[in-house]
């Protein structure tokens, strides 16, 4: 990496969780940008586990031809794409690079697929989940796109602090699971609160015409889970890690589906 | 009734039990699938060694009130069903560990 980077390049590091990634660019404006859109996740750390390379481009075809992000792993190399990008990241040494047009969203994705590779091997996952933090814990809110995640934080109680609209990042932290801001969301969503806190309760959302909570165990607890965890690679050892601990969060965090009518109401029955 | 059927799990699987059901998951294509309380008996039994007519008689049969034959008929079924999905491997003949790696 010192190799390539040169004296013109500017640099920006972003911190999830703690766990800082430098982006290095020759575009002053891009650097902006990325500041901008990750404002309440940047960090000064000079010691970053992972660094990167930007290279922008205006080629339109970059990588995979595909306009879902396609991983694949050869040793400790990782290869990301998909047609506005294409990464290369070397997880030994944390050193990669990425060839991108100049859009934030490229940037997002890798950073996305980059958190779930990082993430577990340390007992954690991304999860298509909203959560907040009410009174010192973590409430999670999980579905896929349109199971209300983002009306469900809307209603929180003005006392909540919004860690994330859209993807959660749960991980396991001396011996108990935390929720974890991050600052992914979608469409005109906004970016959560760099903060964490212990996970009281996690939802699986279902829509309804009535607001009821019931508990979900065992099995299918894991399904529903898992159903809703972001996991790009289809790497057999990263597959195992992210399964064993998606099990060793049923067992430790209460798993409950809530139904509900969209409406500030809700958050009566959510404890 | 005799199966001289040997089955050993796929060494790309992983499993958790979950109280009396056993949760599997494909690492190559992330499929899952619960196993009953009967079909994570017979999981559990897998090692490639033991035929499985000898582990329904000695789990299956001892703890539930099922006619023999028809467990033995069923759990061929089931351990059919699962090598098909890759989740186990199947041979008339006692599988090795080393060649399930």
């Amino acid at each position: 990496m010192t190799q390539t980077v040169t004296a013109r390049m500017r640099r920006v590091v972003i911190e999830i969780d703690n766990l800082p990634i430098r982006f290095w660019c020759d575009s002053s404006d891009f650097i902006r940008l990325i500041e901008e859109r990750y404002s309440g996740f940047l960090s000064s750390s000079n010691n970053p586990i992972s660094e990167f390379e930007i290279e922008l481009t205006t080629e339109d075809r970059l990588g995979a031809g595909s306009e879902e992000v396609v991983v694949n792993r050869e040793g400790e190399q990782w290869l990301i794409q998909r047609t506005d990008f294409r990464a290369q990241w070397d997880f030994a040494t944390g050193q990669g690079r990425v060839r991108q047009v100049a859009s934030i969203y490229p940037l997002d994705s890798v950073l996305r697929v980059l958190l779930t590779l990082i993430l577990a091997r340390k007992d954690g996952f991304l999860l298509h989940a909203s959560s907040v933090i009410q009174n010192g814990n973590a409430f999670v809110f999980a579905g896929k796109s349109g199971a209300g995640k983002t009306t469900i934080v809307k209603h929180a109680p003005p006392d909540a602090f919004l860690l994330t609209d859209d993807v959660s990042c749960l991980i396991r932290r001396r011996g108990a699971f935390e929720a974890v801001g991050t600052p992914f969301y979608c469409g005109r969503g906004r970016s959560g609160e760099n903060r964490e806190a212990p996970i009281n309760t996690i939802y699986l959302l279902a829509h309804g015409s009535e607001n009821k909570i019931e508990p979900v165990q065992g099995a299918t607890a894991v399904h529903g889970l898992l159903e809703n965890v972001l996991f790009f690679s289809r790497d057999p050892e990263l597959t195992k890690l992210v399964f064993e601990t998606a099990c060793e969060f049923v067992n430790h965090v209460p798993v409950r589906r809530l139904t509900f009518v969209p409406g500030a109401s809700i958050w009566d029955l959510i404890r | 009734m005799k199966s001289g059927l040997y089955f050993a799990r796929s060494a790309s699987v992983a499993a958790r039990r979950m109280g009396v059901e056993i949760i599997v998951m494909s690492a190559m294509d992330s499929s899952l699938l619960t196993l009953n309380e009967i079909a994570s008996l017979i999981w559990e039994a897998a090692d490639g060694l033991t035929p499985l007519d000898q582990i329904v008689a000695s789990t299956i049969c001892t703890r539930f009130d099922v006619e023999p034959h028809r467990a033995l008929l069923d759990a061929e079924e089931m351990v059919k069903c699962l090598a098909a999905r890759g989740f186990l491997k199947l041979s008339d003949q006692p599988i090795p560990s080393h060649e399930l790696r």
